[in-house]
């Protein structure tokens, strides 16, 4: 008995470390969904589809054109934030004046087209990058070097985005916009330059989590719904457009998914996350750092 | 005379539709009216809602829920559907009165109101992955095939029964949407759309009238459900419930058109038309492409058309109403006599 509880407690901590780890990916994919819905006010539905995008990309960079993971990575990033900006100049700039459902479900529509684009270009076989990178042994625990080189990339690339809203101009202005649309265009700030960048940004950021994501799972044209509506939940759990929140928020879900998969099959822990936020909306409804009204 | 006409018309029109299976009998293409118009059921149903501004992403785990319980009740208890559907309907009830209760008391509405539903169906999804013992997680589930009598199973094989089932839960369905939209809670939901706080303010019962939409939208989708599985006799996690199928319905019915009684009908016709079209003509290299087209037509729909086809070709058709503008002039200068 004694000796089953002990392997028990590793692999609690284990899951309790794994969780932690899965976090900052979700915290990352949050970050830059919140961007978005804090200053523009959309929700990119096919948000997870960029990073689906990205992953193909990281994939063919990395295995037919033989480029190394790191030099394929900035292009990753760089593409997908292109692929942001043409989506908001595209899709939402039309829809601006819209109503919010209509935006949300153009999104819907951008789904389908690159959900059916990766079909159709691809095909729906699973691909991985093949790297295989070690497993760190860490006493009797194991941890994947992917997660936690995933992990300290996620964190770097949040607290890097922090100091471009805190340090430059552009980030200040952003963070304006998101107080306050109608003032700041009177204020001189050219609201439609402030959103095409927003939406470059949080493509970047989409990118980003591409590059960390490949990693750990294969890629197939629907890899995006198994992490895609997590991220929204996240997001809405942690007060959309609130950047805090959704950092917690992102940690909170990955440790009820990363537990709930040590008592049972992986599937529960969604099933448990969903069901905890189902009753968060209840006793929470603005999100769980939301100020009482 | 213009109601008379269009009684005419609709009763023209059934009787056509009633006697089709008998004259015209290739059974490929009464496959594929029955589909249309199964899921046209099924988008009508998303439509009553959607109309109102409650655009809900969870209906695809209504209709995984319709078609799973039927199933699972028939396989594992040996319950008929005729026991099994309303079982099923009235779980997909309870289901919907249980997230839609907090989501209409707590004003979540909007974005939020979007993504909680999208958490609904992703449950649901999740659900029927997980329980995989039972429902055969994403390999499928198939109801097994009846020895005894066909009626109490609700299993045919011939497509004219099908098609008369499928026709009759199709027309019930359009019948539904006509009632509500005689109604008064059609008014009280269009006011809620526009301001919850004003229509609260003018007596408007918001939750109350919010639930019950919502209660008869996921009764008629979990319907849905449940007569697909029963005419398709395979059901698998993607194809009846999860976001995918929430979407599709999203995407037929603006399609279509939103706002009139048809047009969720419109939308299940070029949507599945397009489907089958690029099937046969490419065959298995059409895998994707049929999405892609949709995509693209639901983006292009929601910036230049967003009334949808048949909603847009009836504003043309109708004669430009001027006499409100005209009233209001007159208003204005009763009200300024001077003027």
């Amino acid at each position: 008995m004694q000796a089953f509880l002990d392997i028990f407690d590793v692999y609690l901590l284990e899951a309790v470390i794994n969780g932690i780890l899965l976090g900052g990916v979700l915290a990352l994919l949050a970050l830059g969904l919140n961007l978005i819905f804090g200053v523009i006010d959309v929700t990119w539905i096919c948000y997870a589809e960029l990073v689906m995008i990205g992953m193909y990309a990281m994939y063919f960079m990395v295995q037919y054109y033989g480029l190394s993971y790191f030099i394929a990575a900035p292009f990753t990033i760089m593409l997908v934030a292109i692929l942001g900006a043409a989506l908001h100049y595209l899709v939402i700039a039309p829809l601006l004046t819209a109503p919010p459902i209509n935006q949300l479900l153009a999104t819907g529509g951008v789904l389908f087209v690159l959900q059916s684009f990766a079909t159709v270009a691809f095909g729906i076989d699973f691909r991985n990058l093949g790297i295989r990178l070690p497993v760190l042994a860490f006493g009797e625990m194991n941890f994947s070097y992917a997660r936690l080189l995933s992990f300290l990339a996620a964190l770097v690339g949040m607290i890097a985005v922090y100091l471009f809203m805190t340090r430059t101009f552009t980030g200040t202005a952003i963070r304006a916009i998101s107080q306050d649309r109608q003032i700041m265009a009177l204020m001189g700030v050219d609201t439609r330059r402030i959103y095409l960048v927003t939406s470059a940004l949080g493509g970047a950021l989409a990118g980003l989590a591409a590059c960390l994501l490949v990693l750990q799972y294969d890629v197939h044209p629907f890899v995006g719904l198994s992490f895609g509506p997590i991220t929204f939940l996240i997001c809405v759990l942690g007060g959309l457009g609130n950047f805090i929140g959704g950092f917690i928020a992102a940690f909170v879900f990955a440790e009820i998914i990363s537990l709930g998969g040590l008592f049972s099959d992986l599937e529960w822990g969604y099933v448990l996350a969903f069901a905890f936020f189902i009753v968060m909306m209840f006793i929470r409804p603005a999100g769980l750092f939301a100020r009482r009204r | 005379m213009m109601v008379q006409g269009r009684l005419v018309a609709w009763t023209v029109g059934l009787a056509a539709l009633v006697a089709l299976p008998f004259v015209y009998r290739d059974p490929y293409h009464l496959h594929i009216l029955v589909l249309i118009l199964i899921w046209s059921f099924a988008y009508t149903s998303w439509s009553m809602m959607g109309r109102f501004g409650l655009v809900s992403l969870g209906h695809g785990g209504f209709m995984g829920i319709g078609a799973y319980v039927t199933a699972l009740l028939w396989n594992h208890m040996g319950l008929s559907p005729w026991i099994g559907i309303p079982i099923s309907m009235v779980a997909a009830g309870v289901l919907a009165l249980i997230v839609g209760y907090p989501c209409f008391r707590f004003r979540i509405t909007g974005h939020y109101f979007v993504l909680v539903t999208l958490a609904l169906s992703g449950i649901v999804l999740q659900v029927i992955t997980a329980t995989r013992d039972y429902t055969g997680g994403s390999l499928g589930y198939t109801p097994s095939r009846t020895s005894g009598n066909k009626l109490l199973a609700l299993q045919f094989d011939d497509k004219t029964t099908w098609y008369l089932i499928a026709l009759g839960v199709w027309l019930v369905g359009i019948i539904v949407w006509h009632l509500i939209d005689r109604s008064m809670s059609r008014y009280a939901l269009e006011a809620i759309s526009e301001d919850e706080d004003a229509a609260a303010a003018a007596g408007v019962n918001v939750t109350a009238e919010k639930l019950k939409i919502t209660l008869i939208s996921a009764l008629m989708t979990a319907l849905a459900g449940a007569i697909y599985c029963q005419y398709q006799m395979f059901i698998t996690p993607d194809t009846v419930s999860g976001i995918a199928v929430s979407l599709q319905m999203v995407f037929a019915a603006i399609v279509g058109g939103l706002f009139v009684s048809l047009g969720p009908t419109v939308g299940a016709v070029i949507t599945i038309l397009l489907a089958e079209t690029l099937r046969i003509g490419f065959g298995t290299r059409a895998v994707g492409w049929d999405n892609l087209v949709y995509g693209v037509l639901l983006v292009l729909f929601i910036i230049f058309l967003p009334k949808g086809i048949l909603g847009s070709v009836l504003d043309r058709l109708k004669p430009q109403r001027k006499v409100p503008r005209a009233h209001e002039q007159e208003a204005v200068q009763i009200a300024r006599p001077g003027a």
